[in-house]
């Protein structure tokens, strides 16, 4: 049995999506930046994309720019929203994807901006007040926090970030890459000038996200040459993966309740059985249904000499699983998110995250092989 | 089922000629792509289970082939979303890596946007640009580049061959310039990899971009090559985060994009010998056909050209309907990228065209799939097109009466 628990790092990709990418790929190969035949079916294809994706978020199709995915969606915000609107400091947290927290320390050490660090809890929650008092006490400030964090789970109260960031003029950018498609996003209702996604999160195809960008802020290219994007992200556009992204955005909004009710039965399901069956579980980060992300289980198994191996073992048992981060998990570095929440370096940390196509079996299988990996079972 | 003059013929319509624009899927990389979209579809910075294996095991295969065709080696491959962001990443990364050494870059007119685009970035943020003009085959002066090179100089950038016309630069004598005076080399060889043979170490490049949609890969992914050793060149990033590829472009692989390119690559490797003469034979038909009309004038140097394309003015042709009455035929005025725009191309005007020349002009683009039978409808429909514009034109009148056009003083209404 080969049981696919990492869908945080990717996800397996649609067959609707698929056949709605080869559709193009076969027959709309023009650039649509062509003014002929060939061009102009192509073009109407990524703007009919860009039209669905804008209308599922409530917002307005000029305000989506499609980039190659989450981490350069996320730059864009990042530095482009920081240089064009003059800012000299930034407010992050220490448990947030590579794509931001790395960006904002290359600007920091540019010179560039202070950066600043909101305080966030055991349980990887932000500290509102402690964000608050930063707000207050610093220039116009540019916040970069994530709505769902991708190895433990804790969701923030975008909807109380952006407030407080209404009342101190301040931009922000939330990286929603673990959380679109996940949940609704009302990005008209919501106080947030920059969402990011990417399209193999939410079993769309690699190399294709976007960046929604608010109509009040203005922000430069961060990749310059051609007019694609309304001048606003030069290249010509991955057709087929905008067509892609688009077919899987559609397709997770329209069975969003039935998806996130199923994942999060088998998260539920997957928790008490490892508390049933092991001693000395813990978990990293929120568990409640209400304050986490329902595809992400993070647990803490028992401190034991054999806990390097558990990602190993698990593998060796045709269960891949992941210790964090995926764009970190080359390096023996441990998890910064797990260092951020001050979680005990001795324990292993197994991150399980699920998606529509995990079934109670595959959990079931798991659980029993962990049984023989984990040395104190009950 | 056609009728056009004498020729019959079944044909779909329209003929795609816009090859330099972008490229039909290889039916042959398509498939090489599809198992990395369903069964293997890990994430290839996944270190600990199989599916990343896998996906880093065929972005490794696919470096090698991508890295093969310039002659490279695998680590100075940096895959990116496609040539825009390497030219920008060379461009602004070599910029930003080497300010302590100087700030000033040289480059052509007749690069494509995103180089230029990118050297206009490098002027707001201080840096200096020399852009220098070419010669009316479209080819640069190499002693006006050598004089350009100042002490601050730290990067030439020169298209390997041009998009719009097809002229290929002295890419040797370039490098061997900026090497002579200590200045790294880019080039941006969208249009030549996979058409005609490029080697990094042979031709002295530094720095080089490229494409997977131009020689029949996909959309959404290219390469940057950064070379290893004498020099070794770095660059900064300009998007930040996992620390992929070496820390130059963060961001989780396109796999399925990367396999697509590096099957693109090897065919195009296997292939370019007998594809690059059957398309010479073609573009040459296609350009002897049209140019038996009077008036007609081939763009650029025509003995330095890529083997597919050919760009022709037709003169005394209103430049809008010209396209209007050939629109049986996917082609263009000039690169797609700006194609949007009613300005005549800036590439045409460069080599001396006036504005009314440069906007009756159209580039054709052959390629892979192009067949003889579409060649022989293109002349056809070419020069129906032309003709026929031609007869409504009261210019052509007046040329065909023996006036001098160029002699009269248009009264100002």
């Amino acid at each position: 049995m080969r049981v696919y628990l990492d869908n945080a790092a990717t996800t397996p990709i649609d067959k609707e999506v698929l056949a709605v990418m080869f559709s193009v790929m076969e027959k709309q190969y023009g650039n649509p930046s062509s003014i002929h035949a060939h061009g102009r079916e192509v073009r109407s294809v990524v703007e009919l994309a860009r039209k669905s994706v804008a209308k599922l978020l409530n917002v307005s199709p000029s305000e989506i720019f499609f980039t190659s995915g989450g981490t350069e969606a996320d730059n864009t915000a990042i530095r482009c929203g920081i240089h064009d609107n003059g800012i000299t400091h930034a407010i992050t947290s220490k448990i947030e994807h590579h794509a931001v927290g790395h960006t904002l320390t290359a600007l920091e050490k540019k010179g560039v901006i202070k950066l600043s660090y909101v305080n966030v809890d055991e349980k990887g929650n932000v500290d509102y007040n402690h964000l608050e008092e930063l707000l207050q006490n610093n220039e116009r400030s540019f916040v970069s926090l994530m709505h769902a964090n991708n190895e433990i789970g804790t969701l923030l109260d975008v909807e109380r970030v952006g407030n407080i960031c209404e009342k101190y003029n301040a931009l922000f950018h939330c990286d929603t890459v673990q959380t679109m498609g996940h949940y609704v996003h009302d990005l008209s209702h919501l106080k947030v000038h920059f969402v990011a996604c990417a399209a193999h999160k939410l079993h769309g195809p690699k190399g294709i996200g976007f960046l929604y960008v608010n109509h009040k802020v203005k922000i430069k290219p961060l990749i310059y040459g051609g007019s694609q994007e309304r001048n606003m992200r030069g290249g010509t556009e991955n057709v087929y993966g905008i067509a892609g992204l688009a077919k899987a955005l559609e397709i997770a909004y329209h069975e969003m309740d039935e998806h996130a009710s199923y994942v999060q039965e088998l998260k539920t399901y997957m928790k008490e059985q490892l508390l049933e069956n092991f001693d000395d579980i813990e978990f990293n980060g929120e568990t409640d249904p209400e304050k986490s992300l329902y595809t992400v289980l993070n647990v803490s198994f028992p401190e034991s000499d054999m806990g390097d191996m558990m990602l190993f073992n698990l593998d060796i048992n045709g269960i891949s699983a992941s210790g964090g981060s995926a764009c970190s998990s080359g390096s023996n570095i441990g998890s910064h998110v797990l260092t951020g929440i001050g979680a005990s370096p001795n324990r292993p940390s197994v991150r399980f995250s699920f998606s529509k196509m995990t079934t109670k079996e595959e959990i079931d299988y798991t659980v029993e092989k962990l049984k023989q990996i984990v040395p104190v079972a009950v | 089922m056609l009728y056009l003059d004498n020729l019959q013929i079944m044909l779909e319509l329209p003929i795609y000629l816009d090859n330099n624009a972008t490229t039909p899927m290889d039916p042959r990389v398509l498939e090489a792509m599809l198992p990395y979209f369903t069964n293997k579809f890990g994430n290839a910075a996944s270190r600990n289970h199989s599916f990343g294996w896998v996906a880093e095991e065929a972005v490794d295969y696919a470096r090698g082939q991508v890295a093969k065709i310039i002659g490279a080696t695998e680590k100075e491959i940096i895959f990116t979303s496609g040539a825009t962001e390497s030219n920008n990443l060379a461009i602004k990364g070599v910029y930003e890596m080497y300010q302590q050494k100087g700030n000033h870059i040289i480059t052509v007119v007749t690069e494509h946007k995103c180089v230029l685009d990118s050297a206009h970035h490098i002027e707001r943020i201080g840096g200096k640009v020399t852009y220098l003009q070419v010669k009316p085959d479209g080819l640069i002066d190499l002693k006006e580049l050598e004089d350009a090179i100042t002490d601050k100089t730290i990067l030439i950038s020169v298209m390997y061959a041009n998009n719009e016309i097809g002229v290929i630069q002295p890419v040797k004598e370039i490098s061997a310039i900026a090497h002579k005076h200590g200045v790294l080399f880019h080039t941006d060889a969208t249009q030549a990899v996979g058409k005609i043979p490029v080697d990094v170490i042979a031709d002295g490049i530094d720095l080089l971009s490229f494409t997977g949609h131009k020689l029949y890969g996909p959309k959404g992914c290219g390469a940057l090559y950064v070379r290893r050793k004498n020099p070794r060149v770095k660059v900064t990033a300009q998007i930040d985060g996992g620390g992929h590829e070496r820390g130059m472009r963060s961001g989780t692989l396109n796999v399925p994009g990367i396999v697509g390119f590096g099957k693109a690559c090897e065919i195009a490797m296997e292939e370019m010998a007998s594809e690059s003469v059957r398309l010479a034979a073609l573009r040459d038909k296609l350009e002897k056909g049209v140019t038996v009309m009077e008036e007609t004038y081939v763009n650029g140097n025509t003995q330095n050209r890529l083997p597919h394309v050919c760009n022709v003015s037709f003169k005394y042709v209103e430049g809008e309907g010209l396209m209007m009455a050939m629109k049986d035929l996917a082609v263009s005025s000039g690169s797609a990228c700006t194609s949007a725009s009613l300005e005549p191309s800036y590439v045409l005007k460069s080599l001396g065209l006036n504005d009314d020349l440069a906007h009756s002009s159209i580039r054709f683009g052959l390629g892979r799939f192009t067949t003889e039978e579409e060649v022989d409808y293109a002349i056809e429909v070419t020069k129906k097109a032309v003709t026929h514009l031609r007869e409504l034109s009261p210019l052509w009148e007046m040329f065909k009466e023996g006036i001098d056009l160029d002699s009269i003083e248009w009264a100002e209404h």
